[in-house]
């Protein structure tokens, strides 16, 4: 195969994980409630609406792992399927559900509520005090105004409980000293042979040319708290769901 | 009738004169096959797609040195008129440089302006299938015509001077996943080419046509057809497979040809690489080793016949294209063997005897765990990775098809590398259908964090040290290293050695870099803004030596000045 940005670019997004993997709950969950938004009409409650389809199978003719699912969801099908434009985050959600579909129990997995979420991200859970959604919080650390399409809901949910397993490399903590004795500390944003281009902790921008470093420490703990013990499983769902909700512009 | 006297013989020395500068120009404007194979005698032309037949891109030049080459200048700046990944390395003669740009134009500029003559357009097919955009390479020369491969499978023979297409040819059936994206490697009378297509499940061929018509003379197919020798490595599925197993599977095979190939004079043998099998991933569907992919092929270059081969990576299921260009080195080690050099997609460094294809050393350049070691014969030991587990070197390779280069002044081999670069390979059944992608399941990232977005590469890279990361790495004629110099971002970017010890190269991040070919140290860099997918070129007009290179949708021109 030759090598390309597009085919790169092609191999990156796909994170989505394979069918032998795990799908999480929260995936599932919130793949749930976009089936029962943008499927139920064709394919029915229970998958099987359409006479030689059955989604509860698990089985798909034209899907073996899942981004051949992912595909073909976003090419639709000749025999009547349109072309679905979903998202990072939806699209993990609804592979999750069908390929779950049959075992999954709606009693026991739940979606959050968006409102009451963001009740939890303003007040008790303190989320704005390091992350900006919008025009309001710290630009410390990442920005998550477009969070809910860039992350499945799997990934939101475990970066709230184990934050250094989801933490992105480039989101990594960092500490440079300058051969001048200054310090700069905060995350990169960028990187290259020559320079690194850091958001330190005050929120402004540095652009160091690493012969002027004397030294640059990279630590790979999240500086973020886990809310495991903090954040009832309720009020994690309720997050995740507005979190899900940050689609951007 | 002394005065007539004197002036005719003053006329018909004129006349003499006259004539003589003209058979001199002709004689400098025709390129024949001589020339083309005594190209190092001649390094202020670069005549060919990796300036000479053993395909070192390496020029004697020595004007720019180790000493003034923080002097280089930009002397000019062409930009091609359609946006993407712009890989043209340029045929340079008598000053005037010839160029494919996207999607199929050749264009003639001046070498010392970039101004240009002529522009050649031509619109592949609107319905033809190619893997990875309008990619061209470049051109090859012989008399006064150039030639293109095309993105729907032509040869196109053009006139120099006017820019007029001379004849066009059918190579193969586009809409069948056929494309030509290399530059035609051109010997004696014929213009060789091959067909890309690894993904689209074609059955990959060699094929050298007339210079003069078009008219096709020889074809060699990567695949053998049942009963051919090496067909007994497309094995019979057996009687109770428990998966899918395609009992055509040859049919549809792959090893597609979208590098240039190399040529030995003396042995009247011309080399080439050989891609990816069809479907890249999913083994069990086409048992046995898949001969010719992944392999090097020497052929006699006037029949097409084959007189050896040696393949890397038997059954691959990692697609690791050994498209690579092959490095021709006379003497290898101190010995008289001359060989191909070649570094591997699949991270391993090789010396193969070129007269006979035996395989003297194989050496991993970066992290391998695809293979534990060679057997006596030079085949691979192949260890695969559990489910789920990292393979190394990764999908795009330790190295892929950007262009190493030889230096026989310092007897380094140098690699553009990925390091520390692994991929997860989920297989997957695959039907083959006509023009469609036929890829048998895909390789994911290492690195990433499930469910979050992928990591990116420059111009904002997130990779980081997380990930694999660039190097070009010199090493000796048994693969030991000698230097490196490491890069951040990956590199797609061919590497240039000059006569001075220079060695020029690029990368993702979109510096021009100029080392020490002895030592690795860096001399000068430049930032050009986007990513070098390129070989950088070196040719000289009149007194000045100048270097090429093309970043993102531009080719840069630089020169020293004093």
């Amino acid at each position: 195969m030759w090598t390309t940005l597009a085919v790169l670019a092609a191999t990156f997004m796909a994170q989505a994980p394979l069918h032998d993997a795990q799908y999480p709950d929260a995936d599932i969950a919130y793949g749930a409630t976009l089936y029962a938004s943008k499927c139920v009409n064709c394919h029915g409650t229970t998958g099987d609406a359409i006479g030689g389809v059955n989604l509860r199978s698990g089985k798909f003719r034209n899907a073996v792992i899942d981004r051949d699912l992912e595909r073909f969801i976003r090419a639709g099908s000749p025999a009547g399927m349109p072309a679905f434009t979903l998202d990072n985050a939806e699209m993990a959600g609804i592979v999750a559900y069908l390929r779950n579909m049959n075992a999954f129990d709606s009693a026991t997995v739940k979606a959050g509520d968006a409102t009451r979420g963001r009740a939890v991200v303003e007040g008790k859970g303190n989320c704005t005090s390091c992350h900006r959604i919008g025009a309001a919080g710290s630009r410390v650390a990442p920005n998550l105004s477009e969070i809910g399409s860039a992350r499945s809901a799997g990934s939101i949910q475990r970066s709230l409980v184990d934050p250094t397993s989801q933490m992105m490399p480039i989101n990594r903590p960092v500490r440079a000293v300058k051969k001048d004795g200054t310090t700069v500390a905060g995350r990169r944003l960028n990187e290259d042979t020559y320079s690194v281009q850091i958001l330190d902790d005050r929120g402004q921008l540095h652009s160091l040319l690493k012969s002027d470093i004397r030294e640059l420490a990279i630590s790979t703990t999240s500086p973020m708290p886990s809310y495991k013990s903090t954040l009832s499983e309720s009020d994690l769902a309720d997050v995740v769901a507005y979190l899900l909700s940050q689609k951007g512009q | 009738m002394t005065v007539m006297t004197a002036t005719r013989r003053a006329l018909a020395a004129g006349v003499v004169s006259l004539l003589a500068t003209l058979l001199t120009t002709a004689a400098q404007a025709q390129i024949t096959p001589e020339r083309l194979a005594a190209a190092p005698n001649e390094p202020q032309n670069w005549l060919m797609y990796s300036g000479n037949y053993n395909s070192t891109r390496f020029s004697p030049l020595n004007q720019i040195t180790p000493a003034n080459v923080k002097n280089l200048k930009l002397q000019w700046v062409y930009q091609s008129p359609v946006a993407g990944n712009w890989q043209t390395s340029p045929i340079v003669l008598d000053g005037v440089m010839y160029i494919t740009q996207r999607q199929n134009d050749v264009a003639a500029l001046d070498a010392t302006t970039g101004r240009a003559f002529w522009i050649y357009r031509y619109t592949p097919a609107q319905d033809r299938i190619v893997c990875c955009g309008a990619n061209n390479r470049g051109l090859g020369i012989l008399g006064d015509t150039l030639f293109m491969g095309t993105l729907d499978a032509q040869l196109i023979a053009i006139d120099r001077i006017t820019g007029k297409a001379l004849w066009k040819t059918a190579v193969a059936k586009t809409t069948d996943g056929y494309s030509i994206t290399h530059a035609p490697l051109v010997v004696k009378d014929k213009v060789i080419v091959g067909v890309g297509g690894g993904e689209y499940g074609i059955r990959g061929f060699i094929a050298a046509y007339d210079a003069k018509t078009g008219k096709e003379a020889w074809r060699f197919y990567t695949i053998p057809a049942p009963g051919e020798p090496g067909s007994e490595s497309w094995q019979r599925c057996p009687p109770n497979s428990k998966g899918f197993c395609d009992p055509d599977a040859w049919k549809h095979g792959g090893g597609s040809i979208w590098m240039t190939g190399s040529y030995d004079p003396k042995l009247n043998l011309t080399y080439w690489g050989v891609g990816n099998v069809g479907p890249d991933y999913n083994g069990d569907q086409r048992p046995g080793d898949n001969l010719y992919t992944d392999s090097v092929v020497a052929l006699d270059v006037d029949t097409g016949k084959l007189k050896w081969h040696y393949q890397f990576t038997p059954h691959d299921v990692y697609d690791y294209d050994s498209v690579q260009v092959p490095v021709l080195v006379d003497n290898w080690d101190g010995s008289s063997i001359n060989v191909v050099m070649w570094a591997n997609r699949n991270g391993n460094f090789y010396a193969i005897d070129r007269a006979t294809g035996r395989f003297l050393v194989g050496k991993p350049f970066v992290k391998v765990n695809w293979m534990s070691g060679f057997d006596e014969r030079g085949r691979p030991k192949q260890t695969p990775q559990g489910d789920g587990l990292p393979t190394y070197p990764g999908n795009q390779g330790g190295t892929n098809w950007y262009s190493p280069s030889f230096s026989p002044r310092t007897g380094f081999f140098y690699i553009p590398a990925w390091e520390d670069y692994a991929s997860i390979y989920s297989p997957a059944p695959s039907e083959y259908k006509v023009g469609t992608n036929f890829t048998g399941g895909g390789p994911r990232n290492l690195s990433a964090v499930p469910g979050a977005p992928g990591l990116g590469r420059s111009p904002l890279n997130t990779w980081t040290e997380a990930a694999g990361h660039g190097a070009v790495i010199a090493v000796d004629q048994t693969g030991r290293e000698k230097w490196k110099f490491k890069m951040t971002d990956v590199t797609d970017a061919g590497i240039l050695t000059t006569g001075s010890d220079l060695l020029f190269t690029g990368g993702r991040e979109g510096y021009f870099q100029a080392l020490n070919a002895r030592t690795g140290e860096l001399l000068w860099k430049t930032q050009l803004g986007a990513a070098i997918n390129s070989g950088p070129t070196t040719f000289r007009v009149g007194n000045k030596q100048y270097i090429e290179v093309v970043s993102g949708l531009s080719m840069f021109v630089f020169a020293v000045e004093e």
